[in-house]
């Protein structure tokens, strides 16, 4: 019981995070009329954040250990326990979700019409999914938890969703399920190598083979590397994030996709340290091929939820560059960065909600013109826009500079390579933005054939004010979510530094030829 | 051997599947004076939770013994095997009883066929002989017959029923051809003398023994639809009343499955080697033919013939395994597997009415918008007959996974999840068509009172199981070593 510290607070405050929304989606399976369902919804995710803001303040940001910790017999006859507990990483990816979730039932207040009922129960099961991935510390609990997240996301994207839906919705479940399914045959591998646990503790304390390592980190790595997504297995993504309603693109962008790099932060380096670093190079180049692949996409995009999509690819390839560091700088910036794009990332896809509602276009020769008719809009866009290409003062920038710091001491001219991806950011990024606000208002407008677009409303500015705050929060005093990760991120380092072993010399040889 | 020993401690121990017979005579003989067939349904229904009791009774008790000179046997395997039979007439019946109605199809017999039919699957496995085991199945066999045919007035019934019984002689004859091999190297029937005579004839390397191991696995591979031997079955599960489709996925398939367990573990034991190399190719066969021909299918209860090719698959995993835990993930599998697969076949009688078949996919567009609850209800089996959780239909995968993992078959487990992966396909197909089309037309619903208590239960059971299965996983594992 060395990694852990027991919950100390007199209820179990995790389980009650993370189960409440589910208890929401029981209660909305009552009430008929849909005003109620959306308040209730509401209702119910802010009181999820308000049951969890005690993990912020009686958190111990010293220690790398577990923390508000529950440990219950499950399943006896597997010797599987329901045993849950955050430490400095989780804790940050908890509080992102609960925002995110609130956030994304706001928006969906006018554009949701249809089978407003199940929707809102599906983004409550999906809240209570991903708050579960987070804190789950045994495999089992954790498996259940991430594959059941498919379901309500499945019917998000399917039932709700754009044009090619069907399409979209079908591809996002088979690619995942296929690479969580080889997961699962790792987690049994290791269930029977760990002698009949699922403890993600105990099994982090074992020592594997070198070959077994590898191949349970292949296994791992087809789940994590499918969620993230790294760059051959991202294509379902800009489909899945395109077609999908607003809410629903926000949760992806914002957590789904953050859950597969946390995979490699919780499970593949510790456990595999050796592996890791076997496979640290080919992890390196896939990076860096998702960071310029996914930017010079974006150029080509027609698509302004399509562009988007294809940004996140090039920002995960960040995330998964400075993880793979395995240095303070890069594993921290790493971190930082997946909070800042849920927040970035999230705010832009809400706003391309928001304006949609009012165009009903994502096409980007549509708009034009766009600064004079919602110049609220317009300078709201104007602020994620900067904080998405790393402009310093914002969190982007915080994210970015840190993971190429840990990249130029990794390797120089990965770190080199990886630079070019913030320029052709900033290229993208600012071009998008001229074509949507600057130019000349579409004729469609001027010919009076469409009613010119009003500006933010009292809801979506409510909706957008707390992304703006973090945007600047974090971007100016970055400690505020540094400090609740340093002890966890050294221990995770130090941890895989011990056991440097002769694979190390291979990737070191093959970084020398570069 | 004298059959003096009959005395009140061996019919004790048949006890169970004499109510059952009595029960079905009686149902029959009801049917000449009472009109109205759901008292029937009753009696039947009141005579089967009679036999659960006493079979329960005699597993309280501590009862673990053999019958009538070694030829019978109840333990703990038998006892779970019975329930998963009890489990599967009673929801059988429920879902029946309007089902037949609007089928025109409202006959006593078909109760009292069902009995007759599940006492067979129970003398099955309590079957300590070939021979026994040879006459349940055979008592099981015609009656489900008879069950397929019923809809006398549909071409494509009758049709089904002959095919069955063709097919199903041709097996029963591979059968009595792999019994009567196997008695001429060891001159018994028993199933346990079998297993000791092996070793002490030194018979483990005999081809005719292997020959005779072959036939057995054929004829039961028939009757659980393994391909190569599945041909039957998608024509029978489309042609037979949609009831007695859900009730021959389960029940027969399950029977079929305890007499492999216990034929195997029992008599063959020692050559494990060599029944493992024949099953292996048949389960991924099976997993693969079923689950990518389901993909081309468009009408519902074909599709779900071809899972259930698929899902027969992975529940031999366990068996391949040869180890009492992996037996125990079998039968886990099959019970779970019963609540699952009986469930969506509710939903796809529950759908059918007088003038509607509703079996093609095309008919479940936008059942969402009118029939939430029911879509609701179908989207949960659906899942959970891909194996996600948290439905009970992974802690059925998993289980099944773990075992044959821990027996050293991983690259068989890689094969296993890819075919779940590609048979996920067709299972979403359906949430799709119900959840993301627009509805055609109004498509009534036949409810009743026993169908919605049906529903229920299954709905309910897959999502108990899913979330808390020690209780079940106890009970499969101490019925093998109990």
């Amino acid at each position: 019981m060395a990694d852990i510290i027991l919950n100390h607070l007199n209820y179990p405050i995790l389980t009650v995070t993370v189960f409440l929304p589910l208890t929401g989606a029981l209660l909305i399976l009552f009430i008929k009329n849909s005003t109620y369902v959306r308040w209730t919804a509401l209702s119910v995710t802010i009181a999820t954040l308000f049951v969890a803001l005690p993990l912020l303040s009686n958190f111990d940001k010293t220690t790398y250990k577990m923390q508000f910790v529950e440990k219950q017999s499950w399943i006896p006859s597997w010797g599987i326990n329901y045993f849950v507990g955050i430490d400095g990483i989780s804790i940050l990816f908890i509080f992102l979700t609960v925002l995110l979730s609130i956030l994304s039932i706001l928006v969906s207040y006018k554009s949701i019409e249809r089978k407003v009922k199940e929707f809102h129960i599906s983004i409550l099961i999906m809240e209570t999914a991903m708050l579960g991935v987070f804190v789950s510390l045994d495999f089992f609990l954790f498996y259940i938890f991430w594959e059941t997240m498919l379901i309500p996301m499945f019917i998000l994207i399917g039932v709700w969703g754009g044009q090619r839906r069907i399409y979209a919705a079908i591809k996002f479940f088979l690619y995942t399920l296929a690479g969580s399914v080889l997961m699962l045959v790792g987690i049994v591998v290791l269930y029977f190598y760990g002698e009949r646990t699922l403890d993600i503790l105990a099994l982090s304390r074992l020592y594997y083979p070198f070959t077994l390592q590898c191949w349970l980190f292949l296994a791992f790595f087809a789940a994590f590397a499918v969620k993230v997504p790294m760059f051959p297995f991202h294509t379902w993504l800009p489909d899945a994030h395109t077609e999908a309603p607003t809410a629903a693109s926000v949760i992806l962008a914002g957590v789904l996709i953050k859950m597969g790099a946390y995979g490699f932060l919780r499970f593949s380096i510790p456990m595999f340290p050796d592996a890791t670093k076997y496979f640290i190079f080919p992890i390196f180049v896939l990076s860096v091929i998702a960071i310029i692949y996914g930017a010079l996409v974006c150029f080509a995009q027609k698509d302004l939820k399509r562009l988007i999509a294809y940004s996140s690819v090039s920002h995960m390839g960040f995330v998964t560059l400075g993880i793979f560091t395995l240095n303070t700088q890069g594993v921290e910036g790493g971190i930082l960065q997946m909070i800042n794009h849920g927040i970035i990332t999230g705010a832009l896809f809400l706003m391309v909600g928001i304006i949609y509602e009012r165009t009903h276009t994502r096409m980007i020769e549509d708009y034009g013109g766009f600064a004079s008719a919602v110049p609220w809009f317009a300078g709201v866009f104007m602020i994620f826009t900067l904080a998405s290409i790393g402009l310093p003062g914002t969190n982007g920038f915080i994210g970015e500079f840190l993971i190429i710091l840990g990249a130029f001491s990794a390797n120089k001219l990965i770190g080199v390579l990886s630079a070019t991806g913030i320029i052709l950011g900033a290229g993208y990024m600012l071009w998008l933005y001229q074509r949507i606000f600057f130019e000349t208002l579409s004729p469609k407008y001027t010919k009076q054939e469409l009613p010119i677009p009003g500006d933010l409303n009292f809801r979506e500015a409510v909706v957008l004010i707390p992304l703006i705050i973090l945007v600047f929060l974090i971007g100016l005093y970055p400690e505020v979510l540094l400090s609740y990760m340093h002890s966890s991120v050294e221990h995770l380092i130090s941890n895989v530094n011990t056991g440097a072993g002769k694979e190390n010399l291979i990737t070191n040889y093959l970084m020398e030829i570069f | 051997m004298v059959i003096n020993n009959f005395d009140l401690l061996n019919i004790r121990l048949i006890a169970p599947e004499l109510i059952l017979i009595c029960t079905a005579f009686i149902l029959l003989m009801l049917d000449l004076i009472i009109k109205r067939k759901e008292i029937i349904a009753f009696t039947g229904v009141i005579g089967t939770l009679l036999s659960a009791f006493v079979s329960y009774k005699l597993y309280a008790s501590g009862v673990s013994d053999s019958a009538f000179g070694g030829m019978f046997i109840f333990d703990g395997y038998a006892y779970f095997f019975n329930l998963i039979f009890y489990i599967s007439i009673i929801l059988t019946i429920f879902i029946s009883l309007k089902y037949m109605s609007v089928e025109k199809a409202s006959l006593g017999e078909y109760y009292a066929l069902l009995l007759f039919s599940s006492s067979g699957m129970m003398i099955m496995v309590g079957a300590a002989d070939l021979i026994v085991l040879y006459l349940g199945l055979e008592l099981m066999a015609l009656s489900t017959y008879i069950l397929t045919g019923l809809l006398r007035t549909q071409l494509r019934s009758s049709e089904a029923a002959l095919k069955y019984f063709f097919l199903g002689a041709f097996s029963s004859a591979f059968l009595l051809y792999g019994i009567s091999l196997t008695y001429g190297l060891t001159g018994t029937t028993n199933l346990k003398d079998i297993s000791s005579l092996l070793v002490a004839l030194d018979l483990t390397g005999n081809p005719v023994l292997l020959l005779g191991l072959i036939f057995i696995i054929v004829a039961f591979g028939f009757k659980i639809a393994l391909v190569p031997f599945h041909m039957w079955a998608p024509d029978v599960y489309e042609g037979a009343p949609t009831s007695i489709t859900a009730f021959m996925s389960v029940g027969p398939k399950a029977a079929a499955f305890a007499v492999m367990g216990r034929v195997l573990f029992v008599s063959f034991g020692a050559v494990h080697v060599q029944w493992a190399s024949i099953l292996i190719p048949l389960s991924v066969l099976s997993m693969a033919a079923g689950s990518i021909i389901a993909l081309a299918q468009t009408n519902i209860k074909r599709m779900l013939a071809y899972s259930s090719i698929a899902h027969a698959g992975y529940a031999l995993l366990g068996i391949i395994t040869g180890t009492p835990e992996g037996l125990s993930s079998t039968m886990n599998y099959l019970m779970i597997y019963t609540f699952m697969n009986i469930g969506a076949f509710a939903i796809i009688i529950l759908l059918r009415t007088k003038d509607f078949p509703c079996e093609n996919l095309e008919d479940f567009s936008g059942l969402a918008k009118n029939h939430p609850v029911i879509s609701a209800c179908m989207l949960i089996f659906m899942f959970s007959l891909t194996g996600i959780p948290p439905t009970a239909g992974f802690i059925g995968k998993f289980y099944v996974f773990m075992e044959i993992i821990n027996a050293g078959y991983v690259s068989l487990v890689i094969i296993a999840v890819i075919f779940s992966v590609i048979s996920a396909f067709f299972y979403l197909r359906v949430v799709m068509y119900m959840y993301m089309k627009e509805p055609k037309g109004e498509v009534a619903l036949a409810t009743s009172v026993p169908m919605s208590i049906a529903l229920a239960v299954t709905v309910l059971m897959v999502i108990i199981l899913g979330i808390f299965p020690d209780y079940l996983l106890r009970f499969a594992m101490f019925s093998i070593s109990g």
